[in-house]
């Protein structure tokens, strides 16, 4: 393939490729069921105390 | 005999396996110190000798000591690589700050702090030493020491490794102090934020091939079936250092037993490789790893999750596609194919979109708990740090376009731009975290002086505030003037004549980053009486019940 291909695919194919992993990415992190994941995920520094505390919670 | 030995030898596999790295080294110091062609690499092969030395006997000192030692009980956190973490950050930063502060004043007045018949105070080495004491010994440490404390939290379980995360602390300051002097002694490779010589770069690759690997068995064992947010960023940040810095410093050695070397890229090749390396640089040490800071210290010092999980989500994957792409930006008109740096402008200029993103889920966080801006200083520190995130990547993709880029481009501009990033976002987010840190591993209640944390937060902030605006006024007018032509077609200005009148600038600029040092200063004190546990100022008033009055008879 000549310069003329190689920039051709690497502009259309990139372009095409990123805008589809966003949109995956987009969906995995919309997805209602996922909500409930997200939730937990976002309490666990909340879990731990600050001091005092050199065990991890069984 | 025979048994009594096998006894007492219960040997950690960690702390051989890291012993005989610690031998390797060993070997090859004495080769190199024996067979040295140059100064540089005979004081870098015995620092390496030394080192793996003491390392050895304090290995064999540890394994002497027998059951008085930890033995990384499985039931505790790693807490001491932490601890160590964070004096190597603040030792770091000051050290850092303080160069940079020498360095200003050179700039400012030149005939005072110039010394011909000491070469390596000359201005060209110390620059180096200040970018990279900053950026990677103080930002480094800080990413090493929060990213061990972190990931042990949020997937509860201990570092994994055993004593590779103590190889990983310890082999950071090696490479730090081989780096640091052999700028003062002028062996570098002359690639910027990746001077440091062959051997160096092979060293911190093995150090880092280490890190990468304690990180990642510690998130493997984790009790949660999630991996937090900021474990991703950290996770980023390491996976693509150790890319960037592989690749930027693939090189020929002129001798094995000489400190030179010749890389494999020149030209426009070698330019574009080193701006990927550079700005990525700035893209994951410099962010993602601070963002990780940002998502773990904030929900937790605000006891509040983080804004919205499912923004930090598309915040991680738009961030790190698209920073990989920015560093073209850095070669607007130079040989670099036009459709290359635009394809550089146009990826800096989608970063606005994570940046903010990201910004606006830190700054959310704190809804509902606002009052802890007024309250708790530490939390002012952290927030605004994120404030200043925002700015500088407002301002980053601004100057990214090729018009912008015109006027800013080898200007202090460029300065001011990067110091807003590294003493606004990267500074106060470590402050913050260090802040936090101190106050939790060495279980105290209470920082020592809160009222103190408020003297190092006003004096850092003005410090900044000089800092910047005094490089945003000299960055444009030189830029200005640089461009200036007369009615004949000529420059208007000398060259010499943009630097004098930039004079005023630097004396504030200095003056900044003078005050920006004095704040760390302070905080160092808080923090040291902090970790001894001395009674905090703001209880001493409340003292045991005072004796009560009684009245006259």
């Amino acid at each position: 393939m000549d310069y003329e291909g190689w920039s051709s695919f690497a502009q259309t194919g990139g372009t095409t490729y990123f805008v589809a992993i966003f949109l995956v990415v987009l969906v995995y992190a919309l997805w209602p069921r996922n909500g409930a994941r997200f939730r937990r995920a976002a309490e666990l520094p909340m879990k731990e105390k600050e001091h005092g505390d050199d065990r991890p919670l069984a | 005999m025979a048994a009594e030995s096998l006894r007492t030898a219960r040997l950690d596999p960690s702390s051989a396996a890291v012993g005989i790295v610690l031998l390797v080294v060993l070997v090859l110091g004495f080769a190199g110190a024996a067979n040295a062609t140059d100064v540089g690499f005979a004081a870098h092969s015995w620092m390496f000798l030394i080192a793996a030395a003491a390392g050895l006997a304090a290995l064999l000192g540890w394994h002497e000591a027998g059951d008085k030692t930890p033995t990384f009980d499985k039931a505790f956190y790693e807490e001491g690589v932490v601890k160590a973490g964070i004096v190597a950050t603040m030792f770091w930063g000051v050290a850092g700050f303080l160069v940079g502060l020498i360095i200003a004043l050179q700039l400012t007045w030149p005939n005072i702090f110039y010394f011909p018949e000491l070469p390596w105070t000359n201005f060209g080495r110390l620059r180096p030493l200040h970018t990279s004491a900053v950026i990677f010994a103080f930002g480094g440490n800080a990413l090493i020491a929060t990213s061990f404390y972190v990931v042990q939290r949020t997937c509860r379980t201990r570092l994994a490794g055993g004593m590779w995360a103590w190889f990983v602390f310890w082999g950071y300051q090696l490479f730090i102090a081989v780096a640091a002097t052999g700028y003062l002694m002028g062996v570098t490779q002359g690639k910027e934020y990746a001077e440091p010589e062959w051997y160096a770069d092979l060293w911190l690759t093995v150090v880092w091939v280490a890190y990468l690997a304690v990180f990642l068995a510690t998130i493997l064992r984790r009790k949660e079936p999630h991996i937090y947010v900021a474990n991703w960023f950290y996770l980023a940040f390491i996976v693509t250092i150790a890319m960037l810095h592989i690749v930027n410093n693939i090189s020929l050695p002129a001798s094995l037993a000489g400190g030179k070397s010749y890389s494999v890229f020149s030209g426009v090749q070698s330019a574009l490789i080193q701006w990927w390396y550079g700005h990525n640089a700035v893209g994951f040490f410099l962010t993602a790893g601070f963002l990780a800071m940002m998502y773990y210290f904030i929900p937790k010092r605000v006891e509040r999750p983080v804004w919205s999980y499912r923004l930090s989500i598309v915040h991680f994957w738009s961030l790190i596609f698209i920073y990989i792409w920015a560093g073209p930006h850095h070669l607007h008109y130079t040989a670099l194919p036009q459709w290359a740096q635009t394809l550089g402008m146009t990826f800096s200029i989608m970063l606005w979109m994570p940046s903010w993103g990201g910004m606006i889920n830190g700054l959310m966080t704190l809804s509902g708990a606002w009052d802890k801006l007024r309250t708790d200083p530490v939390v002012r520190m952290l927030v605004v740090s994120v404030a200043f995130y925002g700015m500088a990547t407002f301002e980053g993709p601004l100057m990214s376009v090729r018009e912008v880029n015109a006027l800013s481009h080898y200007t202090d501009w460029g300065i001011g731009h990067v110091h807003s990033g590294a003493l606004g976002w990267v500074g106060f987010v470590t402050f913050g975290s260090m802040y936090c840190l101190t106050q939790w591993v060495w279980k105290r209640p209470k920082l020592y002086s809160n009222s103190l944390v408020e003297w190092h937060f006003w004096i850092a902030t003005l410090g900044i505030v000089l800092y910047i605006a005094s490089m945003w006024v000299s960055g444009i007018m030189e830029g200005l003037m640089w461009r200036a032509y007369n009615d004949f077609g000529f420059l208007e200005y000398s060259f010499v004549e943009t630097v004098s009148a930039k004079h005023i600038s630097y004396i504030i600029r200095a003056l900044g980053g003078g005050l920006f040092l004095l704040g760390a200063l302070i905080m160092i004190y808080n923090l040291v009486r902090t970790a001894r546990g001395d009674v905090p100022v703001e209880d001493r008033n409340r003292a045991p019940a005072a004796p009560t009055l009684q009245h006259a008879e």
